[in-house]
């Protein structure tokens, strides 16, 4: 089932989970063996700490939930201090998801990140939605995404992962210019942005009005895109969005990805990403795949 | 340790907004403390999504029992009240942080408002089987949203209040007389966030410490997704990890 991604980022079979949706991993060892998992990505993390947006941050929608979270996180040296001394031997790979709102505060925040040994990965965050300076200005044009990841790149020198935004018009042109810029890899879609109202108050139903789309409502529009991406660059893609049992895993992997990620799954059902990577493993024995990486791109079409 | 279990409805009572649904599983439950919640899942309705966070009402660790009160609110809970005898309903249990308990010749009263009281009763039994008899304050909109009361009434002195007058002081629960008549070294409270802010505000004025249990909107329960955050002196807090009872104290009210 091994997966290599690349410059050191060699997954024990192609499933992770999403930042953001399993915490530090901690919040979850009640009911997942994370040596069942290929990796976990822990919450975005900024270099200053933040406060993230005021309550409410969620609207649930059909099959489906809007976040405006904001980022709420401590900072890369709480995280350095505090959270990596705990997570650093998980059995399993674990990678931090870094995100800023200046060019400085990325490259700093990946100096200090490349500095720890059992953190074998970023994954580059220039695509939230909630903040106002939360990177998804750098991760909507070429120009930007070039700029922050050629940055990052000169002093990070372990698996780069830039997590791409679905709120674009050319996701392609935009997974190229990461690839260009020195990217790894690059991880796809993070939210979509939307919106809810409460039409009885009249009144927006997140604190900061529109927020990230995520769940299986989202799926269509992540396969889509991933498939897209695989076939304008040469680095391997990591598919996500609405993930939510094997057989969804299994159609990311064959529109191309060379792994995936769980995310808001873990919320219905914290064992979820174990199911999932068990899964995998029994549609390719069923189906006559030697291996999972055969999986990747057998797309007939 | 959290669990995800498969509980099988056993028994259903129908009290009209509300439903009571006991549920038992073949394992061997695991410590449940008063206050603490459940995640439950809602199967077969296809605009929920995401689990409900339900209070537990009651526990019977000998036949592997939980009970929950669920009051009828949105589709989620509507679809949850509809549930048949055999039903399977999965859920994840304990969750959160329940209430503190008092040393014992401590006073203390527990104040519910609406379906808040549901998380009372069970909270009332382990304080008896302490050796424990706390005085309950009940409030609702009317008669009929006080449920279960001569079950509450076993449990220590209670007392009721209805915004209609239908039962006990006309009034909300912050109005009743017992506040003039009675002193207390500890007060717990669950219900509408406005009421447990007023209580809160009462407690502070006679300067007893105050425990109320939140209900933020919440996805994961877990800890992990940071939706259901509250304003304390710490910053953002997640109510499902670190609550879902707060000293007063803590929370910028």
């Amino acid at each position: 089932m091994t997966i290599d991604l690349g410059c050191g980022l060699v997954l024990r079979n192609p499933v992770m989970t999403a930042s953001g949706t399993f915490g530090y991993g901690e919040e979850y060892t009640d009911f997942v063996d994370l040596a069942q998992l290929g990796g976990i990505i822990v919450k975005g993390t900024t270099l200053h700490p933040r406060e993230g947006n005021p309550y409410p941050r969620m609207a649930e929608t059909p099959s489906g939930m809007l976040n405006c979270v904001g980022l709420q996180n401590k900072g890369v040296q709480y995280f350095i201090d505090t959270i990596y001394p705990r997570i650093k031997d998980y059995d399993t790979n674990v990678l931090l998801n870094l995100s800023g709102s200046t060019l400085e505060d990325y490259v700093k925040g990946a100096e200090m990140v490349d500095a720890l040994e059992k953190i074998p990965a970023i994954e580059l965050n220039v695509s939230c939605p909630n903040v106002k300076q939360g990177g998804m200005a750098f991760g909507v044009t070429t120009t930007g995404i070039s700029q922050v990841v050629s940055e990052v790149r000169k002093v990070y020198h372990k698996h780069l992962m830039v997590k791409l935004s679905p709120n674009v018009t050319n996701i392609a042109e935009i997974a190229m210019a990461a690839e260009a810029a020195g990217a790894d890899s690059v991880s796809l879609i993070n939210t979509l942005m939307g919106m809810a109202i409460d039409a009885e108050k009249r009144k927006p139903k997140l604190s900061v009005i529109t927020g990230g789309l995520s769940g299986a409502c989202v799926k269509p529009v992540a396969l889509r895109m991933v498939w897209q991406v695989v076939k304008a660059v040469k680095i391997p893609v990591v598919g996500l969005g609405g993930i939510s049992n094997a057989n969804d895993a299994v159609e990311f992997m064959l529109a191309g990805a060379s792994a995936i990620e769980i995310g808001t799954a873990n919320f219905i059902d914290p064992a979820i990403s174990a199911k999932v990577a068990w899964g995998i493993n029994e549609y390719c024995e069923r189906h006559g795949f030697q291996k999972a990486t055969d999986l990747i791109g057998a797309l007939e079409c | 340790m959290k669990q995800i279990i498969d509980f099988k409805l056993v028994e259903k009572q129908d009290f009209g907004r509300s439903v009571l649904l006991r549920l038992r599983t073949e394992r061997d439950l695991p410590e449940i403390l008063p206050g603490q919640f459940v995640q439950v899942r809602v199967d077969g309705s296809p605009s929920t999504y995401l689990r409900r966070p339900i209070s537990i009402h009651d526990v019977d660790f000998q036949n592997h029992e939980i009970t929950l009160l669920v009051q009828q609110i949105g589709e989620g809970t509507r679809h949850l009240a509809a549930a048949e005898k055999d039903d399977i309903i999965n859920i994840i249990l304990p969750l959160g942080n329940g209430f503190s308990l008092p040393e014992k010749g401590e006073k203390c009263l527990l104040v519910g408002g609406g379906i808040g009281i549901a998380p009372l009763y069970y909270f009332a039994k382990v304080l008896n089987e302490k050796g424990i008899r706390p005085t309950l304050l009940l409030g609702g909109k009317t008669e009929t949203d006080l449920l279960r009361l001569t079950d509450y009434q076993q449990l220590g002195e209670t007392f009721v209040t209805t915004e209609d007058g239908s039962l006990g002081e006309k009034g909300f629960v912050t109005m009743h007389s017992i506040w003039q008549q009675q002193s207390f070294d500890k007060i717990y409270v669950c219900g509408p966030k406005p009421m447990m802010k007023s209580v809160a505000k009462l407690a502070a004025e006679k300067d007893v410490r105050c425990e109320v249990s939140l209900e933020n909107l919440m996805a994961c329960g877990l800890g992990a997704c940071l939706c259901c955050v509250e304003d304390t002196v710490d910053g953002h807090v997640c109510v499902c990890k670190e609550g879902p009872v707060f000293n007063t104290r803590r929370l910028k009210w």
